[in-house]
């Protein structure tokens, strides 16, 4: 990347923190929890929902030199409160209204009024049920753990 | 060549119609939805996105839809959308060391750290029909109830590589140089392959790669045409972040997670002047489930690896303009499916052309019986 990551203040990391969230929830469980908060904040758009490609880039073998590997589709938004407060969002897949909300929210979460509240009633819920199902993946994969014996051939 | 046609416009509409109908099948059958076919056809949906280059499984499920479960179309329908999207930069190089395993096997070591797990698979089935499938019963389901975890898998621990055991004795090369940089990787979709490719490119040649053709190559690097010898060091699935940094923000952020699968082949290494014998990798990264496809990228991206390591390019595995200009099914298949266009001026100038070789050839022996009978 051309852009030099700016000093990761921890301001910074508990933006990245709940716009990871954001993300990787799904739009049904963000929309249900978002209109449960009846928040109605006025806004314009700087920059409309925009589907497009993101190239994924791996590493060789793991840990080794860069490729791209394939695209994958990214909606983007950006958006202003009337107190001038930008709100961006970046999410995979092509749904408008997932980048629209998760802009709102990122804009409010950086708001002091509304911080507090989104973060107990929308963020921490959120992060909640991501982790719930990763424990569940988790446990299904455990169930699959196996030993392998190796047999002793009878030789000597 | 290829001289255009007119006319027809009637009977194509008419054919694409009848395509349609086609598609939707016996209509007193319920249709099939792209939502049914992302979440009952997985497979299908990776290697849709696979060799259409895309991660959206929506998508690939879409396209499989339309194409009447031709993955080669479904693939040309997918790469076909994507010119029609911006591209938003890189992403940051993905994390599979974080990966969320839910699946690992290693052919090379049976006690491995953070231990062996199945996951969901089609090994070890006896591969009898089930007809209960048939009989419209509801298949048996995973027991709720796990077994404890252990707490690696509980704590979302990193899962470090099996190779890497290898490594510390150092039988086995490095992934990577020290001190070397980060390179950035030449990409194909944006400027043509030159020969010989850097790795990088390779491997992205690779992954868009045709699934058959790949696997192909790689049995047939294995059965003699190809001085190869693998072992599976490590497979893993699981979930990734994907993490990129917007210009306007300037920091990293996660926008999801993918599914991947990772192979790691291992494969002996005689030496050369330069290095020691010792074990070389191949490696191999596909989306979704697609371990098929992981294994046989690994297995010809090693095979490609024989120029740079001084081993004999003696087969096309290790061919890299052979391999590499060939892998692309929309390529293969435009080429293969122009030939049911009309050729019509070019084979009547081919006609024309037999006609008058076999006009001169019985003139020539015409002339010569007639010479041998006037020397009698």
């Amino acid at each position: 990347m051309s852009v030099e990551p700016q000093q990761e203040t921890s301001g910074t990391r508990s933006r990245q923190r709940w716009m990871g969230v954001l993300a990787k929830s799904s739009v049904a469980a963000l929309q249900e929890r978002w209109q449960a908060l009846s928040l109605e904040p006025e806004y314009q758009f700087i920059r409309k929902p925009e589907t497009g490609l993101t190239m994924l880039r791996g590493r060789v073998g793991g840990s080794g030199q860069p490729f791209n590997m394939g695209e994958m589709t990214l909606t983007r938004c950006a958006v202003r409160l009337a107190s001038g407060t930008l709100g961006v969002s970046y999410v995979a897949g092509r749904n408008s209204q997932h980048a629209i909300t998760a802009a709102l929210a990122d804009a409010l979460l950086q708001e002091d009024n509304t911080q507090t509240l989104l973060q107990r009633e929308l963020i921490a819920p959120l992060q909640a049920e991501l982790d719930a199902e990763r424990q569940q993946r988790a446990a299904q994969a455990n169930s699959t753990r196996v030993d392998f014996f190796t047999l002793v051939r009878g030789e000597d | 060549m290829y001289v255009a046609v007119k006319g027809g416009e009637k009977a194509i509409d008419n054919a694409h119609a009848l395509m349609r109908t086609q598609r939707r099948g016996d209509s007193a059958i319920a249709e099939l939805s792209v939502d049914q076919i992302r979440q009952q056809l997985p497979l299908a949906v990776d290697r849709v996105m696979n060799e259409g280059s895309v991660y959206d499984p929506e998508l690939a499920a879409l396209a499989l839809k339309q194409a009447s479960g031709d993955a080669v179309e479904a693939i040309f329908l997918l790469r076909a959308y994507r010119t029609t999207l911006p591209r938003f930069g890189y992403s940051e190089p993905l994390d599979t060391e974080q990966m969320q395993i839910e699946r690992r096997i290693s052919g090379t070591f049976k006690d491995l750290p953070g231990g062996q797990i199945l996951g969901s698979t089609y090994d070890y089935t006896h591969r009898l029909l089930d007809f209960s499938l048939l009989a419209a019963g509801e298949a048996e389901m995973a027991p709720e109830e796990a077994n404890a975890l252990s707490e690696a898998l509980a704590a979302g621990n990193s899962c470090p590589r099996v190779l890497e055991l290898l490594n510390k004795e150092g039988l086995i090369e490095q992934s990577r140089e020290s001190g070397l940089d980060d390179q950035v990787p030449r990409d194909l979709t944006r400027e043509p392959v030159n020969y010989p490719a850097e790795r990088a490119v390779r491997l992205q040649n690779l992954i868009r790669g045709d699934e058959g053709f790949l696997l192909s190559l790689s049995y047939a690097s294995m059965r003699g045409y190809g001085d190869s010898h693998p072992f599976s060091g490590e497979m893993r699935t699981g979930r990734v972040s994907v993490e990129l940094v917007p210009e306007e923000l300037g920091f990293p952020i996660e926008v999801g997670e993918v599914l991947l699968t990772e192979s790691e082949m291992v494969n002996q290494f005689h030496g050369s002047k330069d290095l020691p014998p010792q074990f070389t990798r191949g490696y191999g990264i596909a989306f979704g489930r697609a371990e098929r496809k992981a294994m046989s990228v690994a297995l010809v991206e090693r095979a490609l690896r024989a120029e740079e390591l001084g081993e004999e390019v003696l087969y096309p595995t290790q061919d890299q303009e052979f391999v590499l200009s060939h892998t692309d099914c929309v390529s293969a298949n435009g080429f293969v499916s122009h030939l049911k266009l009309p050729h019509y001026v070019d084979f009547q100038s081919e006609l024309e052309m037999i006609r008058r070789l076999r006009n001169e050839q019985s003139q020539a022996t015409q002339s010569k019986t007639t010479n041998e009978e006037a020397d009698a």
